[in-house]
This record gives C-alpha cells, structure tokens and sequence, in this order.
C-alpha cells in the first residue's frame, strides 16, 4: 500500500517535472521569439528613423520651404536656448579650470590651463554639453508636441488636408536643429573658455594677456571645426530621434510621456555613440 | 462614386473591417451606424487612404485610394473635407488659421479672400468673431463645430462627418443636421456621416448602412430601415438593452 502511494507519488512527481519541464521548453522556445522579436524592432527603429531622415532630407530641397514655422523653430530652438547653454558652458569652463589647477599646481604648469580649457571645451565638451542640452530641452519638448498631435488625430487631419506631416512640422524642426545648434555651440565655446578665463585670473593669478595668448594659441581651425562638424550631426541626430518617437507615439497621454522619455534616452545614447565615432574618424584622418 | 470592395483591416489579432463593402453614389447622404468601437472611424480612414488596408480597395472616382501614389493621394484628397471625431484642431494654430488651413496652403487665394471664406464658414456653424482664438479656449461643442467649418471650407465634392452632433447641444445639433442636409441639397455634395443618434440619422439620410463585425450587413432608405426584420439593426435602431447583439455576449465584455 505504502509501496503504491510512494509509486503513485512518483509518478505524480514526473508528471508535475514533466509539466514544468514543458512549460520551461516552451518559454525557454519562446525566448528565439522575444529576442527576434526585439531585434526586428529594433531594426523596425534605426530603419524607420533612416526612412524619416531621407523623407527629411528629401523634403528639405524639394519644394518652397514653410520659412514662417522654420523661422519660429529657429528661434524656439535657438534663442530660447541661449540661456541654459551660456550658464551650463560657463560653469563648465570654470569647473574645468579649477579641476585642472589641482593637477597643474602641482607641476607649477598653471599657464597650460588656459590651454587646456580652450581645446577640451572647443574639441568636446561645448558640442556634447550643448546637444545634450539642447536634446533635454528640444527634443523632449518636440516629442511631446508631435505626440500630442499623433494621439489627438491632428496628424490624420493634417494628412486628411493633404498635407505633408514631414514636410510641414519635421523640415522645419530639422533645419532649425541643424542651423541653430552650431551657432549654440560657438557660443558655449566663448562663454566655456571665458569661465576659464575667470577662474584663471582671478582665482590662480594668471595674467589676462598669458591666459588669452595660452588659449587660443594651440587653437587651432581644425579644433573648432570638427567640433561644429559634431555638433550639426548631433543636431540632426535630436530632430530625426525626436521627430521619430513624437511621430510614431501611440497610447494616450501615458504614450506620450514613454516617448518623450524614450526620445531623451535614445537621443542621448546616440550623441555619445556619434561622438566616439567622430571622434575617432577625425583621430585617424588627421592622425592627431 | 465611392466604391469599397472587400476591405479588410485588423490592429495585431483584433480584426476591425472583415470583407467590408459599400457604394455611395454621387450625391448622397450615406449615414453609417453601429456600436461603439465596431470600426467606423476605421472605415472613413480608410476612405480618405489615411490608413492602409490589409486588403481590399477603396475607389474613389474610379481611383483606388489604398495604391495611389503620394502627390495623386494627396490629389484625391483635396476632393474631401473630412470632420473627425475629436475635432483634432491644431492647437498651435488659431481657428481662422485652423479653419483657412487648406486654402492657405493649397490655393493662390489672397488673405483676404482666405479671410472672407474663414469667415463664411464659421458663420454657417453658428461661431462668428473667434477667429483669433486659440482652440483650448473652445467648448468641446464649439471645437466640434469649428472643425465642421474646416471641413466645409476648401468647398470639397465629399464631406465626411464622424459623429457631427455628439457633444453638441441639440438645439446646435439640429442646425447641423440641417447645413448637412443643405449642403446635400444646395451643391449637390456626397456626405458620410457617422453618427450614433437615430434622430438625426433618419433626418439627413438618403441612405443609412449599419456595420457589425466588421462588415455592412444592412444598407437601406431611412424608412427600409425603420421597418427592418433583421433583428440586428432592429435591437441597434430602437436601442434595445436586450436583443441578439447583446444575447451572442455579455454587454459589457
Ligand atoms: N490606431 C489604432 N491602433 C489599434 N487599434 C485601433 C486603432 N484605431 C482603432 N483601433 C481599434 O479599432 C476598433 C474600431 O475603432 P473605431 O475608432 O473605428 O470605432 P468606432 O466605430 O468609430 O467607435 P465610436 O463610435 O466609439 O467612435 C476599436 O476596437 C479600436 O480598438
Ligand atoms: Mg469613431
């Protein structure tokens, strides 16, 4: 008796493994699925933002441009900006300044700060810092703008008026993101190397004429411009992502808030990928 | 005029439109009724080629929306001025702009002339003066009514009206019944009209079409349908809580 139920017990037993080993193979079958899944997504994605980026680009000659609403981005984008980016990049030169001081005090090199500062502030931090801004502060609001319209049905019913959603509301957020974060970048530049110049002076005692000769010295064209070179693919970068993820939002108010996070993220993440990889292209071109 | 054949539409594994299929001929007040969420919206959409099929065609004047290409879609749709459901003004435009949008951006009118039609248009809805408004300062009543004279402005062949009177007070309700069914008489325009309220239905229909898991299964004059024996439109027209729609399953699943 005892023999039949510890039997029928095991047997119980092999069935239940059999079930969970089944459930287990079946989700563990499952994984290929989910993992294809988000691979095809994610192909779904980069090739969907390629497609928005040609439509863009495409767009962007072909026929008269809307000048009132670039004009109004340009200024939404650009001098709204203005601010944020001048405090951000101040703070930073002089951040910098001091951080260096520590090191440089000890080789009694205070005189290459000035240096120092011009080129990370021109060669990095001013192009990065200000597409990072620029893609909190556009981006999202970009994203948030487009989605809104994408779940109240504005985008059908510009469609509907036989109007191009690419053409009427990407385009001008492009150009306007192209043109006007380099420009930003000139600025964050000045104003990143004149936080250096504060410091310098006034904290470490280097001379004013020793500080502007020491920085912009070793400046030289090409520090300047591959960071603005930077800087234009990041804008284009933050349109194409924000345009994207506002463009293709579904789901409310709740979808909305998921895009504009997402946008912010990805755009991010792609700044940083773009610059590592301009930033090596132009280490081996110039070999320098 | 509009001919749908077999359109079929699903979003993931829900089947929306099942081999849909309907002909509105020049002209005509075609209503088309039918529960909640059973496509209707759907269906216009697809008229207009805002969203593509599954299968199936859609023919407008002899051409299928669902394969044009873009600049000859974008054609066809200048013949439309479509309502939709939520009013879906843009908000970032004024109501003249709103309003105007086609024809400042499709036609060589001046601004003024633009301003006279602005003007016009809102006149016919009962709205005058606002055009400086923005829309979040509307009623949701008044929203419905401006994107009514946005939808009307361009002077468009076919006018496609997703719920006009929801959410208008009836009194306002019944004087959009009557511009539709003005419209339909004056110019001779080819309306669709989605709408829920068998009052108006009735009033402004040439013909009435009911749409029920994704297919038309009832197309007839006001009064065919008011005497139907399909027990469907039957249970849907009267507004019975009871009835074979609501027998196949729980109400409220
Ligand atoms: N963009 C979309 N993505 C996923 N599902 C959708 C989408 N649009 C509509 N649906 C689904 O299609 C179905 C039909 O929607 P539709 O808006 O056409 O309903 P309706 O007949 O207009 O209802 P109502 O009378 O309430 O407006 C709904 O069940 C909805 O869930
Ligand atoms: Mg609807």
């Amino acid at each position: 008796m005892n023999l039949l139920l510890n039997k029928n017990n095991s047997a119980n037993n092999g069935e239940e493994d059999l079930r969970l080993f089944g459930e287990t193979f079946r989700e563990v079958r499952g994984w290929p699925k989910a993992i294809g899944g988000k691979f095809i997504s994610g192909v779904g994605y980069i090739g969907g933002s390629c497609i928005l980026l040609a439509q863009t680009v495409f767009w962007s000659f072909a026929g008269p441009l809307k000048r009132r609403h670039t004009l109004d981005q340009m200024s939404k984008i650009g001098v709204n900006s203005l601010p944020i980016v001048l405090m951000i990049s101040l703070f930073t030169g002089m951040v910098l300044a001091l951080q260096s001081a520590y090191q440089m005090q000890k080789m009694s090199a205070e005189m290459y700060i000035a240096s120092l500062v011009s080129l990370s502030i021109t060669r990095e931090l001013g192009p990065v810092l200000t597409a990072l801004i620029i893609a909190g502060r556009v981006g999202a609001s970009i994203t948030a703008e487009l989605g809104t319209m994408k779940v109240t049905e504005q985008i059908d019913a510009l469609e509907a008026l036989a109007t191009n959603p690419v053409r009427y509301l990407v385009v001008p957020r492009f150009l306007a993101l192209t043109f006007m974060l380099p420009l930003l970048t000139i600025y964050a530049d000045i104003t990143g190397i004149f936080g250096g110049y504060v410091v310098g002076v006034f904290k470490l005692g280097i001379s004013s004429n020793m500080y502007w000769r020491m920085a912009y010295d070793p400046l030289i064209f090409k520090d300047i411009f591959t960071g603005l070179i930077k800087s234009f693919a990041f804008g284009m970068i933050i349109a194409v992502v924000a345009c994207f993820q506002g463009l293709n939002t579904e789901g409310g108010a709740e979808g909305v808030g998921r895009a504009t996070t997402l946008a912010v993220v990805v755009s991010f993440i792609m700044i940083i990928a773009a610059d590592c990889f301009f930033t090596a292209l132009f280490y081996f071109v110039y070999t320098v | 005029m509009i001919e749908i054949i077999n359109l079929c539409k699903s979003f993931e594994d829900h089947l929306v439109l099942d081999n849909l299929n309907l002909n509105i001929q020049k002209g005509e007040t075609m209503v088309i009724i039918g529960r909640s969420g059973c496509g209707k919206s759907v269906m216009l959409k697809h008229i207009i080629g805002i969203m593509k099929p599954d299968s199936g065609q859609v023919f407008v004047d002899g051409l299928d929306m669902t394969r044009l290409n873009y600049k000859e879609l974008n054609d066809s749709r200048m013949k439309f001025g479509m309502l939709f459901q939520g009013a879906a003004l843009f908000d970032s435009l004024s109501i003249g702009e709103n309003v105007g949008f086609a024809l400042y951006e499709h036609t060589n009118l001046s601004r003024s002339q633009i301003g006279k039609r602005i003007k016009e248009c809102l006149e016919h809805v009962g709205l005058s003066g606002i055009e400086n408004l923005k829309p979040a300062e509307l009623s949701g009543g008044m929203r419905k009514r401006v994107g009514l004279a946005r939808a009307i402005a361009v002077n468009p062949e076919i006018i496609m009206y997703d719920e006009p009177t929801t959410g208008v007070d009836p009194i306002m309700g019944d004087a959009v019944n009557e511009l539709i069914v003005e419209l339909h008489d004056k110019l001779n325009i080819t309306s669709i009209a989605v709408t829920h309220d068998m009052i108006s239905a009735y009033k402004i229909a040439d013909r009435i079409a009911m749409l029920y898991e994704g297919k038309i299964i009832e197309v007839g004059t006001p009064d065919e349908i008011k005497n139907t024996k399909n027990p469907i439109v039957k249970q849907f027209t009267t507004g019975a809580a009871t009835g074979p729609i609501t027998d196949k399953k729980n109400l409220l699943d």
